[in-house]
């Protein structure tokens, strides 16, 4: 599998909260030659089931994996002489996004341009303040009364990003968060198609994290699982991060610890990336994971789950930056975690 | 489309040899000599075809500058992580979040921010300083860095061109309108006959301090000057009542005065009633902001008679910007007929 390739193809494909299709296809495609079956739920998660071969006598056993392919966004809220009103979908830091270059989902996809005022007419009072969503527009270069025909009040705004390639296998680009845990989840569907595994696995793009991990709550109370891995991005060491609020690039995926997680899975990653070698990561989660996991934790009766973190710098951005060797290494692990699940690790687990 | 090329290539101000490359290798069959003088102005002279009058001039000069806003290198991290500081006037506010190309070799590069989640709102209240930001090439230590990037490489926005409407406004998108557009201008304007000597000089240093304009202003000693610009177009919606400088696709922008030169009167008179008599739409640059080579050209030895028409830019400065092909048109129609006009002389 071609990981650079498509993680571009998942990177550039919009996506954002509520608005995932274009995205889920790029997913759906890549999905399909290691699917079983792929269904599509009611709040537009794309779950595709990898069949176990499961010994005779033994119940079905399913682990669930989950990542979501939802981006942040914006919204066109309004109309202002031919430019566009807007706010944010999900956790957009409006300082990122001056001069930044959108797709608005109109009736047509309308390139713009958040429009920034020229420095030679702005007082130092104006450039020592960021600028407030409310005098942010966006531009489409159209006459004013195209706009009015083209967009519609509610269409989604995708920040626009060619993904690019860095030095030494880092890519930086847009929706990283999470098209990069995509990504993991397929590189774990292949390598599984090549190992021997019982359990039957339910690899899920799932919607909506960005606004409230909703897709992941109602997907994982349909799949019902015994198991669930969820793939999310954690913080990348970066300039001006402290290296408590982060982790190392290129040092593979961090392995959750804490209340959302539970000490035997937790246990039983460490023990499969220690036993194979791969490099890999301790994250402490103190309280909230702020991923899906946290949604799944808690579906139905509970279900026994884990969160492995991929890291990445600038997290929000457009230029969230990635090594595509955690990547593969994340699928890695998930795929020699899943072909190690049996009736034993099912009994300690009390199930 | 010559103009995607010219938006494309990068000049940051003092490293404007892809641009020169690209201007000279579409301009020479419409030039009779050409050369690159020692501040890397290309100075192009088309010969007079035909006899001046009298009162015409003898020799006219016509600018644009090549250069561009942009960042340099100014130290390596030991995270591999790039320092950098502006190259001409940049608000900082517009580089989080971006993509550049460092260096001869257009390494790619980012500049990152830190993770909305590990910012508090008070955070979100500041605006993140130049020395607070890093460009990122996707090394993991300072000597890897030292291997691809070196102490004054120049750093160019990683921007496309893009036509965003084909008809209406025709605007366009992509890096250093300000003044690529301007080069386009003139390259169109040199595919003409005049009754004069015209000096195309495609300058250097600009964004500066209009250094290029300077020297090449002295050698060729000008009898007029007109300057090209893509200027500031501030028309987006604004509570207070502040001019928009000038207005997305109203025409070519006269300026009366900017912060660098106060444009020759007849010359000014000319072009506007060029503009009528051709039923061309044009505009006036309503704000006295910004410089531009005519600063330093009317201020050469004894003093040259000079003025500006600009195409209004929208976000000039910035990673993107934007202008009007209609615009782009008018410009090139008026200065053509203006200088035809100007063969037979300026009014006393």
């Amino acid at each position: 599998m071609d990981t650079l390739k498509l993680l571009r193809e998942l990177s550039q494909a919009s996506g954002v909260s509520g608005y995932e299709n274009e995205a889920q296809e790029v997913a759906r495609r890549a999905l399909v030659p290691y699917a079983d079956a792929l269904r599509t739920d009611a709040l537009g998660n794309l779950i595709a089931l990898k069949r176990g071969a499961r010994p005779e006598g033994t119940p079905v056993r399913s682990i669930l994996l989950a990542a979501h392919c939802d981006e942040i966004g914006l919204m066109v809220t309004g109309f202002e002489q031919g430019f566009l009103r807007f706010t944010r979908v999900g956790g957009v830091d409006v300082r990122t996004i001056l001069g930044q270059e959108v797709v608005v989902h109109g009736r047509r996809p309308l390139p713009g341009i958040v429009a920034s005022r020229p420095p030679h007419v702005m007082t130092k009072e104006e450039m020592d303040k960021p600028v407030p969503l409310d005098k942010l527009f966006i531009d489409v270069g159209l006459p004013a009364e195209r706009v009015q025909e083209l967009v519609r009040v509610g269409d989604v705004i995708t920040l626009r990003r060619e993904m690019v390639e860095l030095a030494e296998g880092f890519v930086a680009g847009k929706a990283l968060d999470d098209r990069a845990g995509v990504a993991a989840l397929v590189f774990c569907l292949e390598a599984l198609s090549t190992l021997r595994h019982t359990w039957d696995v339910y690899a899920i793009a799932t919607t909506q994290e960005e606004v409230g991990l909703r897709g992941a709550m109602v997907s994982a109370y349909s799949v019902a699982p015994d198991l669930a891995i969820a793939v999310d991005v954690t913080f990348g060491k970066q300039q001006g991060v402290s290296e408590n609020e982060s982790v190392e690039l290129d040092a593979g995926p961090t392995i959750g610890k804490g209340p959302n997680f539970h000490p035997l899975l937790v246990e039983r990653l460490l023990a499969t990336a220690g036993e194979h070698e791969l490099p890999h990561q301790v994250e402490i989660i103190p309280g909230r994971s702020g991923t899906d996991a946290w949604a799944i934790q808690v579906a139905r009766e509970g279900i026994p789950t884990a969160l492995l973190g991929i890291p990445l710098r600038y997290m929000h951005t457009t230029v969230e930056t990635v090594c595509i060797k955690d990547i593969e290494r994340t699928g890695r692990l998930l795929a020699l975690c899943i072909a190690g699940l049996n009736e034993d690790f099912a009994a300690q687990l009390g199930l | 489309m010559f103009l995607q090329e010219l938006a494309e290539a990068r000049g940051v101000a003092g490293h404007e040899q892809a641009v020169r490359d690209l201007v000279l290798n579409a301009i020479k069959p419409w030039i009779d000599t050409h050369r690159v003088d020692a501040l890397g102005n290309l100075i192009c002279l088309r010969r007079a075809r035909g006899q001046p009058t009298e009162q015409g001039p003898r020799k006219v000069m016509l600018a644009a500058h090549m250069d561009e806003v942009g960042l340099m290198i100014t130290g390596i991290n030991s995270d591999g992580t790039l320092r950098f500081g502006p190259v001409g006037g940049i608000d900082p506010r517009v580089l989080l979040s971006k993509q550049v190309l460092v260096g001869d070799d257009a390494v790619p590069g980012v500049i990152g921010a830190r993770p909305i989640h590990l910012t508090t709102p008070a955070d979100r209240e500041r605006v993140v300083e130049l020395d607070k930001m890093a460009i990122d090439i996707g090394v993991t230590s300072k000597s890897a860095a030292e291997k691809k990037v070196k102490l004054g490489d120049y750093v160019s926005f990683r921007t496309t061109f893009e036509v965003l409407d084909t008809e209406g406004l025709r605007t366009v998108k992509g890096k250093a309108m300000d003044d690529r557009i301007g080069c386009y201008v003139l390259t169109e304007l040199l595919k003409t006959d005049y009754a004069f000597d015209l000096y195309a000089v495609f300058t250097a240093q600009e964004e500066v301090g209009l250094r290029g304009a300077k020297v090449a202003a002295y050698a060729i000693n000008p009898d007029l000057a007109l300057v090209f610009e893509g200027t500031v177009c501030d028309d987006i919606p604004k509570d207070k009542d502040i001019s928009p400088v000038t207005e997305l696709g109203k025409g070519p922008a006269l300026t009366f005065m900017d912060r660098s030169v106060i444009a020759d009167p007849r010359l000014v008179r000319l072009l506007v009633r060029t503009a009528e008599r051709l039923g061309i739409p044009y505009q006036f640059k309503r704000a006295i902001a910004g410089g531009t080579d005519a600063g330093a050209i009317h201020l050469t030895r004894e003093g040259v008679p000079s003025a500006v028409i600009a195409v209004a830019s929208r976000y000039i400065h910035a990673p993107v910007s934007m202008v009007s092909l209609n615009d782009v048109d008018h410009t090139i129609q008026l200065a053509r007929e203006a200088l035809h006009t100007l063969e037979g002389g300026l009014e006393a």
